[in-house]
């Protein structure tokens, strides 16, 4: 066996959903439409072939049902990897995730864990009707007890859903769908980063960019562009959104003295507003200039007709990097 | 509606509940004994919780008077091997599976939210949020059926679930969830419904317009009624239902028609919205008295009864002087298991506040 392979992020995903199934028999995977179908964007394809009808099953549409039945069989001592199909479904398991997933160990002074993985496709860019387009991370990442993770590549995807699954901690695991079917190397063998670990994608002096997900890829696309405007552009993908990796993103911007946070999600009260008033906290006199953000506006997600225009784009991240050198 | 004691305390099985009349048959003069020393029991140690409520040692209480048959019976009817979870108001069947009842004052005096160990003791934590803990009962009940600990052949090897829950949390769509999973799992769990008809202020009509025992059957959940004031009918049908799930039988729902002689919690005030006729006919159908009755019928005399008042006392006590002697936690307890695994927010903000309390110490130190 090759020690990397060429996957997308989807069958990444797949690939390490099932190194942990094969690897400890209590990780069991559940949601709609996730047996035999493979769920509808296929990760879950031919893992029911696989590891049969125990430890892969289909759930009632039933959100909360999901979730509060993730945690009963979590403390029967399975691992329990649960899908909620679209990011604008999760909203009716809000109340077993935040209330009793994310403080059941609390609750219990420890004598109790929840190693729940919680995966869901999340963001927009795909043409979607409502509800299928959403980036919801902030709900959670505001909630002690839960971390949040959202991989931007193949080599992440195939190893950070399996540092979600080894964790003893409940992880929201939020798939960068529009990006499910993006190409790259896996190494088998040899992990990146932990899962709470930043990393610096593309080195530059001039301006730092921090994203996430499926802007990763976007930034990484306006630091190309950057170039030819004579902008040297550092992008870091900060592959968490709780905790957030702060060491990595302040060496940068104590080298550039210029940040700019992206994501698709709202601005108001969200992961680049927490950037942005910690960076301001913990290097005041770094920065050269305000820390940017540059996300979906304060609006519900748009109809898909306006959504290139409600997502940041590279030239709106240039945009920002103008400001940003200007100030 | 299954009875076997009525309110007088006379015996009788109807012939159409013959089933459960047989387990009663089973029991033995010590069981009825300890049903007795437990309900009341369980009625000092809410007294004096209500007490101690009020002479500000505790926070808040919430009191279970009047639902000591429908705890104790159901909760002795639960097998070494089941899992137990409760709502917030089952200090009876806590009694029953032998749970340090200080476990329970120390939330309600603020001390912790819960912290016994659900693994060992196998009565899982209190739910403050109605229903919610009805869901993991099932997804935990969902478990034992993977792990083919149902229906063996060997009674010892077989686990079931019981969940407890009100009238009110039978809104909850959680509770409907929860029949749902159970009934297409054929998960080994009795839903035990307490219906003490009133859900803070508002009556159980508010939440239904058919009998709660019904409420399952849509979703492929039998169930009885069963008159919650009777210790017998509590235990004898639950039983039947816990040995049958542990068989295979799948999930059964019991609505335990009972009454909240006291208040929601001590910070409710009852007389707003319920009459003193109502609960006087309630306290006529009195669990404690009636098990009474039926006992000195039996010929138990004065001496067992003045006994059990004598346990009780000292238990009560026991429980004051432990209240008083409860410390506030240490302030980095609030930093504790909020993560199993390293969280750098959490260990920076915990060791801010180290700093800064210890700042004061400095300060009071240096005047």
């Amino acid at each position: 066996m090759p020690n990397s392979v060429e996957m997308t992020i989807v069958k990444a995903i797949n690939a390490g959903i099932r190194k942990a199934m094969a690897d400890n028999d209590k990780v069991i995977v559940f949601g709609q439409d996730v047996a035999a179908l493979g769920g509808v964007f296929r990760v879950t394809e031919g893992i029911l072939g696989e590891f049969g009808p125990k430890r892969i099953f289909n759930s009632p549409i039933a959100e909360a049902g999901i979730i509060g039945t993730a945690i009963g069989l979590t403390m029967r001592g399975y691992r329990p990897v649960a899908e909620i199909q679209f990011d604008g479904f999760v909203f009716p398991a809000f109340n077993q995730i935040t209330t009793q997933l994310a403080k059941l160990q609390n609750r219990s002074e420890g004598a109790m864990t929840m190693p729940v993985v919680i995966r869901i496709p999340y963001g927009g860019g795909i043409g979607a009707i409502e509800h299928h387009s959403e980036s919801p991370e902030a709900y959670f990442a505001h909630t002690p007890g839960l971390r949040v993770i959202s991989p931007s590549n193949p080599n992440d995807a195939y190893w950070m859903i399996q540092q979600a699954i080894a964790s003893e901690d409940p992880v929201l695991f939020f798939e960068p769908k529009r990006r499910y079917w993006q190409k790259g190397m896996v190494d088998l063998e040899n992990p990146p980063a932990g899962m709470h670990q930043a990393t610096v994608l593309r080195q530059g002096k001039d301006v730092t960019i921090a994203a996430y997900g499926p802007m990763v890829a976007t930034a990484l696309q306006a630091a190309e562009i950057g170039t030819t405007e004579g902008r040297s552009i550092e992008v870091i993908d900060m592959r968490s959104m709780s905790p957030i990796d702060y060491a990595t993103i302040l060496e940068s911007v104590k080298k550039t003295g210029h940040l700019i946070v992206t994501h698709e999600a709202n601005i108001n009260v969200s992961i680049s507003s927490e950037v942005a008033a910690r960076v301001a906290e913990l290097a005041f006199y770094h920065l050269e200039a305000p820390v940017l953000r540059v996300g979906g506006f304060d609006v519900p997600y748009p109809a898909a007709k306006l959504e290139e225009k409600f997502l940041p784009d590279a030239d709106r991240l240039l945009e920002a990097v103008d400001r940003s050198l200007g100030y | 509606m299954v009875q076997f004691l009525s309110p007088d305390g006379t015996y009788g099985v109807p012939a159409e509940y013959a089933e459960y009349g047989k387990i009663i048959a089973d029991l033995k003069e010590e069981d009825f004994l300890k049903f007795y020393r437990h309900m009341t029991r369980m009625r000092r140690f809410d007294n004096e919780a209500t007490a101690l409520q009020r002479q500000g040692q505790l926070g808040l209480w919430v009191p279970a008077v009047g639902q000591e048959a429908a705890q104790i019976g159901s909760g002795h009817a639960v097998g070494k091997n089941d899992h137990i979870f409760p709502s917030y108001r089952e200090h009876g069947v806590a009694i029953t599976h032998d749970i340090d009842l200080m476990a329970i004052l120390k939330m309600l005096r603020g001390v912790n939210h819960g912290g016994w160990n659900p693994d060992e003791t196998r009565f899982h934590l209190y739910a403050i949020v109605l229903g919610t803990q009805v869901i993991h009962a099932t997804g935990y009940a969902m478990g034992v059926k993977f792990d083919g600990k149902v229906g063996t052949g060997f009674a010892e090897r077989d686990e079931a679930v019981i969940t407890y829950f009100g009238d009110g949390a039978t809104a909850e769509g959680d509770i409907s969830e929860s029949f749902l999973f159970a009934a297409i799992n054929n998960a080994p769990l009795v839903f035990f419904c307490q219906n003490n008809q009133w859900a803070i202020s508002s009556s159980v009509e508010t939440q239904t317009t058919v009998p709660l025992y019904q409420r399952g059957a849509g979703f492929g959940v039998p169930g009885i009624r069963i008159d919650g004031n009777d210790v017998l009918a509590s235990y004898a049908v639950t039983k039947k239902h816990m040995d049958d799930a542990r068989n295979g039988a799948g999930p059964f729902m019991i609505e335990a028609l009972t009454y909240r002689i006291g208040a929601h919690t001590t910070s409710d005030d009852p007389t707003k919205y319920r009459t003193q006729e109502e609960v006087d006919y309630w306290t006529a159908r009195d669990p404690i008295t009636r098990l009474e009755k039926f006992l000195r019928r039996q010929g138990i005399n004065d001496s067992f009864f003045e006994k059990c008042a004598e346990e009780n006392e000292i238990m009560a006590g026991e429980i004051r002087a432990q209240t008083f002697a409860l410390q506030a936690p240490p302030i980095e307890n609030m930093f504790q298991h909020v993560y199993a695994e390293s969280h750098p927010l959490i260990e920076e903000q915990a060791a801010w506040l180290k700093g800064y309390e210890a700042s004061f110490e400095t300060e009071g130190g240096a005047a």
